[in-house]
């Protein structure tokens, strides 16, 4: 496979933009999808629309048949051990929300710890704080190197007999840097902590065994990974998913309902409360079936990779460039990169790329705290994605280089 | 005060439209942000600051003789360049007429559908606070 083969399955990358060609390098925040994807879609809306479950007339089989498809084949996608394990959310935040409420309801009372990191959004931050407040808990958190590197022993030593869950990023939204996640669930299991993996970027740039990580939970979000908006996966093992009473309640999530009591449906239903989005959750097949293809494709990363090193050595060269997120292997690091400029504000260097045809994202990404740390008041970032090539590389930088020599 | 607001306004449309391509419009913004009367550090203050903006917007003002007189800055060039803008519209005018104007012009010369969400909140924000102002000095 080559990036044109790729290309070719994303028609809105040949929109022009202000007249010129679009250039997308905001995939961090959303990716673009497959016409697989909106097939699809539109598929789904136009010929087995019909509320899943309960009905049993023709439509109502074929909408649950490809909502239950979809979580057979997300299990098999993450190697969970059953398919009970798989929990469709509208996303990543919901996700952690969802967990930091139920497993806060079962195992989190007062003066009890949770831990987080320094570089995490904003998604995997208010929901421990919400609980916290809540139950009159304490956040802590876990610390980053100057360079972004989360140092493992440090966590060590930030777990007491208190803390009852860690929750942390595989890869930093804003610092693009792999965490050593293995390393971590291995030393939270050791002091018998359960680890939450926030996925929303880790799912996009490696394959995701969740029983060879052996997290407890494991979130992300449909939409980063080329599937519709509104569509996303929490897996939890069964052994706290059980035990864990529900988040909302509803249709869909009972077993049995009157004025003097109500009985929950068993997992998963169990915390799918309220109709779901059954017309986009099916996309998750079309979705991760290309973006794992991509992953399982030399060519393909070796192309990326190329792209990545070119990108990182342009930038670290520009002595007017600040790059965030620098471990001391570019292996360690995803094809995302947050910087700042000397002298111009990274929302003007977005402002003009955006004229140049260039998609990119400035200010805070969600990540006030870790801003702060960094201390900076935002910075820009360029994300890129299976469809990106190498000329659209080129293309940035020369681009970037224009837009600060404007600005200076 | 030589032009009256609305001579004032058409002259910066027709500056404007001397510029076809929007990166020289914003080149020309960067210079009017760069040209703008320095605005003291003192009053980078939150009360000063303008809300719904993405980058950091202070404004202050004063009023003599019936006329307010604005001063602004931005950590960002581009929007320093927009409220230098307005100021040079706005800024000596009474409360009546600023309150009474439309603000128009600003769609006129393309600035706010050519601006990304959070930087027209921005602008839209902007305006709201000159109008703020004139309307409670009336």
């Amino acid at each position: 496979m080559t990036v044109k083969d790729i290309r070719t399955q994303f028609p809105i990358l040949d929109i022009p933009v202000y007249g010129k060609p679009l250039v997308y390098l905001d995939n961090s925040a959303t990716s673009q999808r497959p016409q697989a994807v909106s097939q699809e879609l539109v598929k789904l809306a136009g010929s087995a629309n019909a509320n899943i479950h309960r009905a049993v007339h023709f439509l109502a089989g074929k909408a649950t048949d490809a909502y239950e498809n979809t979580r057979d084949f997300v299990r098999e996608y993450l190697n969970a051990s059953s398919r009970e394990e798989i929990v469709f959310t509208s996303g990543t935040t919901a996700a952690i929300n969802l967990v930091a409420f139920s497993f806060g309801e079962a195992f989190v009372g007062e003066g009890d710890e949770i831990i987080v990191s320094a570089a995490e959004h904003h998604s995997n931050i208010v929901p421990w704080q919400m609980l916290c407040e809540r139950k009159k808990a304490v956040l802590k958190v876990l610390d980053i190197q100057e360079n972004g590197v989360l140092l493992p022993e440090c966590l060590e030593k930030l777990i007491s007999e208190r803390t009852k869950i860690v929750a942390i990023t595989q890869i930093s939204n804003v610092l693009g840097i792999i965490n050593p996640v293995q390393e971590i669930v291995s030393i939270c299991h050791k002091k018998g902590v359960p680890v939450l993996v926030d996925g929303a970027q880790g799912v996009v740039h490696s394959k995701v065994d969740v029983q060879q990580l052996d997290c407890d939970f494991y979130v992300f979000s449909g939409h980063k990974v080329f599937a519709s908006t509104g569509t996303g996966v929490l897996y939890g093992k069964k052994k706290w998913l059980d035990a864990m009473p529900p988040y909302m309640g509803g249709g869909e999530m009972i077993k049995s309902v009157s004025f003097s009591g109500t009985t929950y449906a068993p997992l998963p239903e169990k915390f799918e409360a309220g109709t779901q989005n059954f017309n986009a959750v099916p996309t998750l097949i079309p979705a991760l079936t290309f973006h794992k293809a991509c992953l399982e494709d030399k060519e393909i990363l070796e192309y990326q990779n190329n792209i990545k090193e070119y990108i990182y050595s342009s930038l670290t060269a520009d002595s007017r460039i600040t790059l965030y997120g620098r471990p001391e292997s570019i292996q360690d690091k995803i094809n995302l990169f947050s910087l700042a400029v000397r002298g111009a504000h990274h929302e003007d260097l977005a402002l003009i790329l955006d004229k140049m045809g260039i998609a990119v994202r400035s200010g805070q990404m969600c990540a006030e705290p870790l801003m702060d740390r960094l201390g900076v008041t935002g910075l820009l970032r360029t994300s890129f994605s299976w469809y990106n090539t190498m000329e659209e590389a080129e293309y940035f930088v020369n681009s970037l280089k224009k837009a600060i020599e404007m600005l200076s | 005060m030589s032009m009256s607001l609305d001579e004032k306004k058409q002259s910066v449309i027709e500056d404007f439209q001397l510029y076809d391509e929007w990166l020289d419009k914003y080149e020309y913004l960067i210079e009017l942000g760069k040209n703008l009367d320095p605005y003291p550090e003192e009053l980078k203050t939150d009360e000063h600051l303008i809300k719904g903006c993405q980058s950091r917007v202070w404004l202050d003002y004063h009023i003599q003789d019936n006329r307010i007189f604005f001063r602004a800055d931005s950590d960002a060039i581009i929007t320093k360049g927009i409220i230098s803008l307005l100021i040079s519209v706005y800024s000596g005018r009474t409360p009546e007429e600023i309150a009474a104007d439309d603000f128009g012009f600003v769609a006129e010369i393309g600035l706010k559908d050519n601006l990304s969400p959070t930087r027209a909140n921005g602008l839209v924000s902007m305006i709201e606070t000159i109008k703020t102002v004139a309307e409670n000095a009336r």
